[in-house]
């Protein structure tokens, strides 16, 4: 009986372990989603065994890959969907919404008289 | 946007005499002053501003291709240069590997996302293997260009 259950845990467990989080964020800052904010955002990717996509619509990319998030041209206003998948799932998205919408990459936001 | 639509042609550089970043960055900036797209007198302060960028954060982003690029109130849009080096440079690379196709980028100052539309065209292209092994093929400027140009017209290229 107790083995039993034991193995029931594992299986739980293990299939715990493979979580899929998503989310929308919209990036904020004026100047968008260029090199130095695309290379922030894959450092922080880095830092989860999740895997990473970023989608824009148009295009998914790989939110690990600085090349393949330059791609995505991002202007002021985007939404993009992240999607991490891995037992880190939803620490990463978590921190990639941090980084993009609360911090938007430590650059200025719009003017709001002009938007 | 299309690589034709904002690549200068006449500032293809087939073979860099430089093997070092910052000589690399002043031959793209000289060729893209001669063939008229800098304005009068701010080659010097172009140069200035894209190795400034550079040296905040390497835009030689590995596979050895270098985006070096900068904003700057000398053009009124989005102009680019490429250059090729058979020996290979020293970029300060992220994966620290030589890098062998460069593409300089200016855009204006007031334009984010102009810029970043002339950033997905490039990397739209330089993110395929195919299309970095036939840039560093090219053995002269209209061997490149004719790369470019089929590169737009042909998106699986």
């Amino acid at each position: 009986m107790a083995g039993r259950r034991q193995n029931n845990t594992d299986r739980l467990e293990g299939r715990q372990q493979k979580v899929v989080c998503e989310r929308e964020v919209e990036i904020r800052n004026t100047e968008g989603l260029h090199m130095r904010p695309a290379m922030q955002f894959v450092d922080v990717a880095n830092r989860f065994e999740s895997e990473i996509s970023v989608s824009s619509g148009d295009n998914n990319v790989d939110g690990k890959s600085i090349m393949q998030m330059s791609m995505l041209a991002a202007v002021c206003g985007t939404k993009l969907k992240i999607r991490a998948e891995g037992i880190d799932a939803q620490r990463a998205v978590e921190a990639l919404k941090e980084l993009v919408e609360d911090k938007h990459f430590d650059e200025p936001l719009p003017d709001k008289k002009k938007r | 946007m299309k690589l034709a639509d904002f690549v200068c042609f006449e500032a293809t550089i087939p073979e860099l005499k430089s093997d070092y970043r910052d000589g690399v960055i002043a031959e793209l900036v000289t060729a893209l002053d001669k063939a008229g797209k800098l304005g009068r007198g701010n080659r010097e302060d172009v140069i200035k501003a894209v190795v400034k960028r550079e040296k905040e954060a390497s835009t030689g982003m590995g596979k050895g291709v270098a985006l070096p690029h900068v904003k700057h109130h000398a053009v009124k849009d989005v102009v680019a240069a490429v250059g090729q080096s058979s020996m290979g440079i020293d970029f300060v690379a992220l994966d620290k590997q030589p890098v062998y196709s460069v593409i300089l980028l200016i855009s204006p100052a007031d334009s984010p996302d102009r810029h970043l539309q002339a950033m997905e065209s490039i990397f739209k292209h330089l993110q395929k293997e195919k299309f970095r092994k036939f840039l560093r093929q090219s053995q002269n400027a209209e061997q490149i260009e004719d790369l470019l140009r089929e590169a737009d017209e042909n998106p699986s290229l």
